[in-house]
């Protein structure tokens, strides 16, 4: 399977809340709560390291998931993600100036 | 519960500021009759200040923030104030007249991605309108910039402040606002000025026409939800906290100083002379503000409507007590119920 990279949109708002973290699609005014578990993959998002890599560094070293199972659990995430501009998905490195 | 309801509740329970109305100037092209206000300059943050606070606004968890004023447009740093705001991933609401909205600035405003411009809009009349924000043409100025805020597809909603001037125009005001194909909301709050002036409370529209404004669904939604009869008064309404103000929400005034709220004028500290998250803690007008519970409140405590009561403790403050009623909110909430009142006895063969 072709790695997956994931970044952040520049034109979201977003804060972390407690142990989550709140995000709005200022394009859509859609509004999402990430729990600890996905935050840290939010977090991590930087657009040049692949999915897989960002599961197991942030993820499963922190929460004692299978990285399998995590990363099917990460891959829908993003997606959904992805549908709503909260998120880039790409199957090559992103650079900032794509937003 | 929604999502927000539930954001909104963890960011009390955890004191994180989640929404912060900053205010960048006290300086307006109108000069409303009714105006909280009082214009005249008082040393206005810089740039570089406003941007330092941003910064600290963003490591407490501040989320919603309201830029406003005065007139927030009359700031020639107000985009750039705007745009390292969003630069910061805030959700940005602007707070204007729109008077100074031209096709420029409503494109720069759809580029920063700006969450929702809110307008205040009168009357449909330009007469009335006018004469209300006393600068002439304002009326057709503001509807020109909605208008091009929309080819942009901005957010919009205005918000119409019922008073005497234009107790009779709120209905226009709102089939105006989907004509534009906005949002609309009402006020018929006129509040005292943040000098504890009172002599703008005159111009309050009377009870009977609070009544009518509840009654109306263009106005409230369902009427019947918004003028449910008060819920019982049990341990659990006893225990809650006033409101949001000091909790998870606080105002910011030009010059600095930090409020519960921008109607409750209790100075919590200077953000020139103190850091925002060291005033956010340890602030003892804070402080006291987040311990009081409705229980603590004498007159309120005991009144049947302390379970759906929208009491304002900033408008009770400026009457004299934190802890006092707000007499405001007192007339809101008998209005809201003998609307009920007046509805269950109305003859159903006259409906």
């Amino acid at each position: 399977m072709a790695d997956m990279y994931i970044r952040r949109n520049s034109w979201i708002a977003t804060r972390s809340l407690g142990d989550e973290v709140i995000i709005m699609s200022a394009k859509d005014s859609t509004f999402f709560t990430l729990n600890s578990t996905s935050a840290a993959i939010w977090n991590a998002a930087d657009g040049v390291t692949p999915l897989a890599q960002l599961v197991e560094s942030s993820v499963c070293a922190a929460f004692e998931v299978d990285l399998p199972l995590a990363l099917a659990d990460a891959e829908q995430l993003v997606t959904d993600l992805a549908v709503h501009g909260i998120l880039t998905v790409s199957d090559h490195p992103i650079e900032a100036q794509q937003d | 519960m929604s999502l927000m309801e539930e954001i909104n509740r963890k960011a009390f329970d955890l004191t994180v500021p989640l929404s912060v109305q900053l205010d960048l100037t006290w300086r307006c092209n109108e000069n409303c009759v009714h105006c909280y206000l009082d214009h005249e300059g008082r040393g206005e943050l810089s740039t570089a200040e406003i941007k330092d606070i941003l910064r600290q606004l963003s490591a407490a968890g501040v989320f919603f923030l309201a830029i406003s004023g005065g007139e927030p447009l009359l700031r020639s740093d107000c985009f750039e104030i705007m745009e390292y705001a969003r630069s910061l991933q805030f959700n940005v609401k602007l707070k204007t007249n729109a008077v100074l909205i031209g096709p420029e600035q409503a494109e720069r405003l759809r580029k920063l991605n700006i969450e929702q411009i809110q307008i205040s809009i009168y009357s449909h009349r330009d007469e009335i309108h006018d004469a209300i924000t006393k600068l002439p043409g304002s009326l057709q100025r503001s509807l020109n910039a909605i208008r091009l805020l929309k080819s942009q597809q901005l957010k919009v909603s205005i918000t119409t402040v019922l008073m005497k001037p234009n107790r009779n125009d709120g209905q226009d005001v709102r089939r105006l606002a989907d004509e534009l194909g906005v949002g609309f909301n009402v006020d018929p709050t006129i509040t005292p000025k943040m000098n504890g002036d009172r002599a703008i409370l005159d111009l309050g529209i009377t009870f009977q026409e609070l009544q009518n404004c509840f009654n109306t669904p263009e106005f409230v939604g369902d009427v019947g939800e918004f003028c449910a009869p008060p819920l019982p008064v049990d341990g659990a309404v006893l225990d809650g906290s006033p409101c949001s103000a000091g909790h998870s929400a606080c105002y910011i005034s030009p010059r600095g100083d930090v409020f519960p709220c921008v109607q409750f004028p209790l100075s919590c500290g200077n953000l020139r002379e103190t850091a925002f998250a060291e005033i956010w803690k340890n602030s003892e007008a804070l402080k006291e503000v987040r311990s009081i519970r409705v229980r603590d409140l004498p007159s309120c405590s005991i009144c049947l409507h302390a379970g759906s009561c929208t009491r304002c403790p900033g408008l009770a403050f400026m009457e004299g007590d934190m802890r006092g009623v707000s007499s405001a909110d007192c007339e809101k909430s008998r209005a809201r119920t003998l609307s009920i009142v007046h509805r269950d006895c109305r003859d159903p063969k006259s409906e």
